[in-house]
């Protein structure tokens, strides 16, 4: 099983290296870019687990250490 | 009884604070490495400065599943005094023994320069021998010391007198308002509720000798270390 836990800041924190790369979008003439939020993809391949197992491990996993939760929120793509 | 020096890997502050603790202050210290599951005879814990696992993912992040962690989970929720600078601080924001998290600089950069410090509560384990809205000067060097919490954290957190130390300067271009890093109210260090738990982004390990411009750091080792030395093991009952 192949997955994906994609981390995210937070709506509302505020995002300076989504800033930055939003800023200078908008100097180089990409002025439609309004807004640009940096994450973090993190993908894993599983064994011997069925896809709800698995979910729920990574799920623990994303809780316990891929996401700090007072920053960033997460979300499981499983293929 | 000794003060526990947590070292990772990666950790490279470890020896500042086992000298300043053994060679200024005159305190037993010892180094534990991240792989010890107890703190033995240990009756203070410092998680020093540095890079633990290379700050992969976040910083601190993977500290936080160390085997190490549990026992200084046990050993703090027994109100024994833990000390966490600078990656210590972040470490210990990320396994919830202080509120928060220590988010990229404001600037996007790692700043390594010489900062004041307000103390903001001299009525603390750890800042007793400092006076209420004192100016301290000691180094910072990170890119992760932007301090961030939940606005109803933020709140718990003044009314509760866990700030210690805020920045307080020098105002310069990059930091007018004397904050260098953006952080939430320019908090540079806090305590938890209980106050047996303090982390702090400057460094007093580089400022306990004079030979390095600044001892400001002595009075919280040295706070610390009697603090670690008022309790005995047999008051924690991990």
């Amino acid at each position: 099983m192949k997955a994906k836990v994609i981390v995210k800041l937070k709506e509302g924190v505020l995002d300076p290296q989504g800033q930055a790369i939003q800023q200078l979008l908008a100097q180089r003439g990409y002025s439609q870019i309004a807004d640009v939020r940096v994450g973090k993809l993190v993908e894993f391949e599983l064994e011997n687990v069925t896809p709800i197992e698995g979910e729920a491990m990574l799920a623990e996993i994303a809780d316990k250490l891929l996401a700090n939760p007072i920053i960033e929120s997460y979300r499981i793509e499983s293929q | 009884m000794s003060i526990a020096v947590i070292t990772f890997p990666g950790s490279n502050c470890d020896r500042d604070c086992l000298h300043v603790l053994q060679n200024v202050i005159g305190a037993p210290a010892r180094f534990v490495f991240h792989k010890e599951t107890d703190l033995g005879d240990c009756t203070g814990v410092l998680v020093p400065g540095g890079f633990s696992y290379g700050d992969y993912l976040r910083a601190g992040a993977l500290a936080k599943i160390s085997p190490i962690m549990p026992a200084i989970h046990r050993f703090a929720d027994a109100g024994g005094p833990v000390l966490g600078i600078c990656n210590g601080f972040q470490i210990l924001c990320e396994v919830g023994l202080l509120p928060g998290a220590l988010m990229l600089n404001r600037n996007l950069r790692f700043i390594s320069r010489w900062v004041d410090l307000r103390v903001e509560n001299s009525d603390t384990l750890f800042t007793r021998h400092l006076w209420q809205d004192q100016i301290v000067r000691m180094p910072i060097a990170h890119a992760e010391g932007n301090f961030t919490v939940e606005p109803e954290t933020i709140a718990k957190i003044v009314a509760k007198q866990q700030i210690v130390f805020k920045y307080a300067g020098p105002v310069r271009e990059d930091s007018p308002d004397g904050n260098p890093n953006g952080s939430t109210l320019s908090i540079a260090g806090i305590v938890n509720e209980a106050g047996n738990v303090m982390g702090m982004m400057p460094h007093p390990d580089r400022a306990s000798e004079a030979i390095l411009g600044s001892t400001d750091g002595i009075p919280i080792f040295r706070a610390f270390a009697e603090a670690a030395q008022e309790k005995s093991r047999l008051e924690y009952s991990y």
